[in-house]
């Protein structure tokens, strides 16, 4: 049974339609990557997924449950952790607070302030400073921190490698298979699709709201069309 | 397919009969006195007050985007500025109330440069910790009476009936005067203005709006609406009392009226008075009872009828009784 | 000699205003929600202890014992049922409520209490003094509730900056709906702040009801002596509160030996100073609309 399932989920803003038909699984200790291009709903899809989003049709399941009308934070105690975009730390906390704040998830598991320590020595080097005060990349880094105190069943994170150096996003990325070894599925929402299709199982295409391509093993050719919405003629 | 441009409205079907009614509800109003006896003629005149407070304290909180419970300060600036302008400088005393008004307005401009330094509910008390100060300052001013009150004495030699007579046709002028200039202003641009400002003030700075002048304008605009009401309270009563006229109780009143009448259109704040009245004529004897009554209504619809009666009788201002809306007609 | 007797009744005083304040300021700071009834919460509880001393025929401080949980429980409950609705982007929703409920509790205590001034004693240490040197005398009584809000406040600034609740309502005050991605229910933490704010006012109306007198009207200064406290003082930090809470006093008791019956009115004075050019208060924080 997948962990997490999304079916034929459509999603507004006000009266503004932004998802419409989507459906998705994903494993315990899989990856799964939604890309597309600014503006297609890969953000939309991780928040109707954590409940932030009005969603007026279609269902989300976990551990094959329907968890469509609970709220965001009774979502986060059943392990449903999103990273949001930009981070968005609590900035008059400092890094170790921050961190701390992630346990009122209630949720046992290998994830504590030690072992995230061990995973990010840098967030630990900082760990009494003012959260506002940092680099982007220790931010982002102490973000998945947070998340992880919470020991998530599913991990989503959104567009962590924004604004950060490759070498950076890089290091950040090193850490997920630390992150699926306790068997975690991580969703996450990547513009930089190479990147994306390095460290996923799956890949999951948007188009201005719907699904355009899913799949594994996909090839370059078939996502740029879909990431573009070619229609490729055979010739 | 050719674009043209859409054609705009401003008056629909039911402004125009509503503006009429308006217009004709002044005219009967003005011919009452000489129908009616003249305890009901000093009963309107505390409606058309409540009216002109109403209208002013929705402009500023349901337009403006500005609580205040500290409009009392300027009640009591007119009502003491009519004392001044015409017992002691001697002008007619139905001439003064404009004047009050103006006076009102002058020393709204200093207030309003410290008020606005406070916003939110910090303004709101703040603008209460003025109408505090300018009490506890009058009552010290020798020849205002200090704490038991002053009264207008350029009136004394006037027969009684002529001058609740002429004191009505002046509250009835000052209502109507408020309800168009508050009409004029919100269909202005300066009124979409405030809108945007009260909605988002940032957005509404950087599309150009200066947010700090539009603010200003309508504060002074509402503290020379309340000044002309003082003026009319000391008018009516003969009478100047500092705690009854710089009361909180006035702020209250005009908070109650706007709520259940509805906040941000027009006709809520009028509808609103005259529920208000009603209620002040059948309870308000009873003293905190009535006042107790008046909050639960008042938490009551802040909480669950935020639209107001006139929201609830509209639905939600598909009904517009004045020319403010924009209504585009469909392009062929 | 006048002058420093003031000076050192004033700092007491101001400990008192600081204990308002604190309440008021806390809300603010977590919900963005002035609460306009604040004052009068703080009489109720005046009310509630001088009930607690008729009946039990136990001393004030005991009756706070009662009074003290009695007020958290209802701030929380009035958060949950009432407030929590009125939590928008507008300031208007709060603000009219809260003004509702300030008029409804002045008009039921009216209405059910006595209209006069009341008092609630601790018998010979109302009036005791410490001597110091030929001219001074300093209240028990001051000294002791100066005390007690040095102590209150200390507690409230370890509590948000060490315990985990204290985290999470800097949490949800920074940013709600990312806490709740941790998992953090944004409303009980309202109810819970709204719950401390409750029992700081009533600490602050009980003893004051032992220092002065009050009535069914006296919410209304007790709003705005803890509105200017916060003011003066500036956002942030417990101890600016607490400042400014000393200053408002200090220029009330100064101003009385000047001008005696002033007193508030020199205070409202010193207020809209500080409004004028020191809008932020002592704090560096800006004041946030």
């Amino acid at each position: 049974m997948p962990l997490l399932e999304v079916e034929d989920l459509s999603a507004t803003y006000g009266q503004v339609s932004a998802l419409r038909g989507i459906s998705l699984s994903v494993e315990a200790g899989e990856t799964l990557a939604v890309i597309g291009a600014n503006g297609a709903g890969k953000t939309t899809l991780l928040r109707a997924i954590v409940g932030q989003v009005a969603v007026p049709t279609g269902r989300v399941l976990f551990q094959g449950g329907d968890i469509t009308h609970l709220s965001t934070f009774e979502r986060a105690r059943r392990g449903i952790v999103m990273v949001p975009e930009g981070r968005r730390l609590f900035s008059s906390l400092t890094v170790e607070e921050n961190l701390k704040v992630g346990i009122s998830a209630r949720r046992p598991g290998a994830w504590n302030l030690k072992s995230v320590y061990d995973l990010f020595p840098l967030v630990s080097e900082r760990r009494h400073r003012r959260a506002g005060l940092m680099s982007g990349g220790e931010q982002q880094a102490t973000a998945i921190a947070r998340a992880l105190m919470s020991n998530p069943a599913v991990l989503l994170l959104d567009e962590v490698s924004l604004g950060l150096a490759p070498a950076v996003v890089a290091s950040i990325y090193s850490n997920l298979p630390a992150i699926l070894s306790n068997g975690t599925a991580v969703l996450l929402v990547e513009q930089d699709v190479s990147q994306a299709l390095r460290v996923s199982d799956e890949v999951h295409c948007l188009l201005q709201g719907r699904t355009s391509l899913a799949g594994r093993n996909l090839e370059m050719a078939q996502i740029t069309d879909a990431y573009f919405g070619y229609e490729r003629r055979t010739a | 397919m050719t674009m043209t441009t859409p054609k705009v409205h401003r008056w629909t079907r039911t402004s125009i009969v509503g503006v009429a009614a308006f217009g004709l509800v002044a005219v009967v109003a003005a011919v009452l006195p000489f129908v009616v006896e003249l305890a009901s003629l000093y009963a309107l005149i505390d409606l058309f007050i409540l009216l002109i407070l109403a209208v002013m304290w929705n402009l500023l909180a349901g337009y403006g985007g500005m609580v205040s419970i500290g409009q009392q300060a300027h009640i009591g600036l007119g009502a003491y500025g009519i004392v001044v302008i015409a017992d002691i400088l001697g002008i007619n005393p139905f001439v003064a109330i404009p004047l009050a008004a103006v006076v009102s307005a002058l020393l709204a401009i200093p207030i309003s440069f410290l008020a606005f330094r406070l916003a939110g509910g910090y303004f709101a008390v703040g603008t209460w910790v003025i109408a505090e100060v300018l009490r506890l300052v009058i009552v010290q001013v020798p020849g205002l009476g200090g704490g038991s009150g002053i009264s207008i004495s350029s009136l004394s030699g006037v027969d009684r009936i002529l001058r609740i007579v002429y004191t009505y046709w002046a509250a009835l002028a000052v209502a109507v005067i408020a309800v168009i200039v508050a009409v004029i202003l919100v269909r202005s641009s300066r009124g979409l203005a405030l809108t945007s400002v009260r909605d988002d003030s940032i957005a509404a700075a950087s599309s150009g709006v200066r947010v700090a002048y539009s603010k200003r304008l309508v504060f002074v605009v509402a503290a020379a609406g309340a000044g002309a009401a003082g003026a009319l309270v000391a008018l009516s009563s003969l009478r100047v009392q500092p705690d009854s006229v710089f009361s909180v109780q006035w702020a209250a009143f005009m908070i109650f009226m706007v709520i259940i009448g509805g906040v941000g259109t027009l006709e809520g704040p009028i509808l609103g008075a005259i529920i208000f009245f009603v209620l002040k004529q059948i309870f308000a004897d009873f003293g905190p009872l009535y006042l107790i009554l008046l909050g639960v209504i008042g938490v009551v619809f802040a909480l669950f009828i935020r639209q107001g009666a006139w929201g609830l009788i509209s639905r939600r201002g598909s009904v517009l009784l004045f020319p403010v809306g924009y209504r585009l007609d469909k392009p062929e | 000699m006048n002058i420093v007797d003031a000076l050192l009744q004033g700092i007491l005083l101001g400990g008192q205003y600081a204990l308002f304040a604190a309440g008021l300021s806390l809300m603010f700071g977590v919900m963005r929600l002035v609460n306009l009834a604040h004052g009068d919460i703080g009489v109720v509880a005046a009310y509630g202890a001088l009930a607690v001393v008729n009946v039990f025929v136990v001393s004030p401080v005991f009756a706070l014992v009662v009074v003290l949980p009695a007020a958290a429980l209802v701030g929380y409950v009035v958060q949950r049922l009432l407030l929590q609705r009125t939590l928008a982007p507008s300031p208007l929703p709060s603000l009219l409520v809260t003004f509702g409920l300030s008029i409804i509790i002045q008009n039921v205590l009216l209405m059910t209490m006595s209209a006069d001034q009341q008092r609630l004693s601790l018998g010979p240490l109302d009036t005791a003094a410490i001597r110091i040197g030929d001219a001074l005398r300093i209240g028990v009584f001051p000294l002791g509730v100066f005390l007690l809000a040095a102590i209150v406040l200390l507690a409230l600034s370890l509590f948000t900056s060490r315990t985990q609740y204290g985290r999470l309502i800097r949490a949800v005050s920074d940013d709600p709906s990312t806490a709740e991605l941790s998992g953090v229910d944004p409303r009980r933490i309202y109810a819970v702040a709204t719950a401390i704010a409750f029992a700081l006012v009533a600490i602050a109306g009980v003893a004051s009801g032992i220092q002065t007198s009050f009535s069914p009207t006296s919410g209304s200064l007790f709003l705005i002596f803890a509105f200017e406290a916060v003011i003066i003082g500036g956002l942030g930090s417990v101890w600016g509160t607490l400042a400014g809470g000393i200053i408002l006093g200090v220029a009330q008791t100064v101003g009385a030996a000047f001008a005696p019956a002033q007193q508030v009115l020199v205070g409202h004075l010193v207020f809209l100073l500080f409004l004028a050019f020191l809008p932020n208060g002592l704090s560096r924080k800006k004041v946030r609309a």
